[in-house]
């Protein structure tokens, strides 16, 4: 059985409070240290990275080879060019490889 | 307001250009998809408003959907949304100069990009102020709040969003992201290691748990390969051109 819908809005609610603890937990938890050692700080430096890329990871190489490639192209174009330049080659190229794939 | 308030606030409007763009059929979808999984439009619009979080967004009205037990999807949002414990504990310290109450509401708003363009406003050397973080928070998530209500209501209009390549748009961005981060130190082997991971764990526990995994796995490498007095600076990154 689908959930309900009062079950629905429950749900969201939840999700938001779990969500916002996740936002300004981190901080409260890490201001109540005095210094903060090396590896830490190391560790935190690496946070952006880290999570990001499990983002598009799995995307890029479990979806299929129109998915694989295209990340491929969009990876080339973001070595030179900004981030608009990236998601146009994203679109059109994904459009053109599902096409010649599929 | 003064002007170095407006001047920043206008600035993170603009910074903010990229991620309205790049988010936005994203959010459209968001809604199209929760409307065809069962939610009203009042609904999508809540979780958009609320969780702001797109991906567990997603992972939420997929399960909707499914036989999933109530406290189950809430944990699965809750495992998706847990990286933003560690988003929150690096960009605290850049925002001392905040009141409780201005901390209060940005850390509501620290969605991926906000936390991904603060830190790349800081390592430029530049302070992250209330009225730039406004700047460029507000617009985003007034956009992506009525992204989910225009998916909803034209949801039906929207035939298949693959057929545009829309559902490709933000993995690509993150990569670009990452890519604009990789001046840091041990970048490479840390991207390695994530997603190596992430991968293993996404074909094996299976989503959304990979996310959790995946990010864990880099960040621990990271900390392990710190030399113990090591005395180069941490923050040794370039801005990138995003």
């Amino acid at each position: 059985m689908d959930a309900g819908s009062s079950e629905i809005t429950w749900i969201i609610i939840a999700g938001a409070i779990l969500t916002y603890m996740a936002r300004f937990g981190g901080h409260v938890v890490l201001s109540r240290f005095k210094t903060v050692p090396p590896r830490v700080l190391a560790a935190l430096d690496a946070v952006p990275a880290a999570v990001m890329t499990t983002l598009f990871a799995p995307v890029a190489l479990t979806s299929g080879w129109p998915e694989a490639i295209a990340m491929g192209l969009v990876l080339l174009v973001g070595l030179r060019f900004n981030m608009t330049a990236m998601l146009i080659t994203a679109c059109v190229s994904i459009v053109a490889l599902r096409h010649l794939f599929g | 307001m003064t002007d170095a308030d407006r001047t920043d606030f206008l600035q993170g409007m603009k910074d903010c250009v990229p991620i309205v763009l790049g988010s936005g059929a994203f959010g459209v979808l968001f809604g199209a998809l929760a409307v065809e999984n069962g939610m009203s439009l009042y609904q999508a619009v809540l979780m958009s408003a609320t969780i702001y979080a797109g991906a567990s967004q997603m992972v939420g009205i997929d399960l909707f959907g499914s036989n999933v037990a109530p406290w189950l999807i809430v944990l699965s949002i809750f495992a998706v949304n847990f990286r933003h414990v560690l988003y929150s504990a690096t960009i605290g310290p850049r925002l001392e100069s905040f009141s409780f109450a201005k901390k209060a509401l940005a850390f509501f708003l620290l969605v991926d990009p906000q936390f991904a363009e603060s830190e790349r406003r800081a390592e430029r050397g530049k302070p992250i102020s209330f009225a730039w973080y406004l700047g460029m928070a507000i617009p985003t998530y007034f956009c992506w709040v009525s992204e989910a209500a225009i998916g909803a209501y034209f949801g039906k209009f929207i035939g298949d969003p693959t057929a545009y390549g829309l559902d490709f748009l933000l993995p690509a961005y993150f990569l670009g992201l990452v890519i604009g981060f990789r001046r840091r130190r041990n970048w490479l082997p840390v991207v390695l290691t994530s997603g190596a991971i992430s991968v293993i764990a996404y074909k094996t526990v299976g989503s959304p748990w990979h996310v959790s995994i995946g990010a864990v796995a880099g960040v621990l490498l990271a900390a392990i390969m710190v030399k113990p007095a090591s005395p180069e600076p941490i923050a040794d990154y370039e801005a990138g051109d995003a």
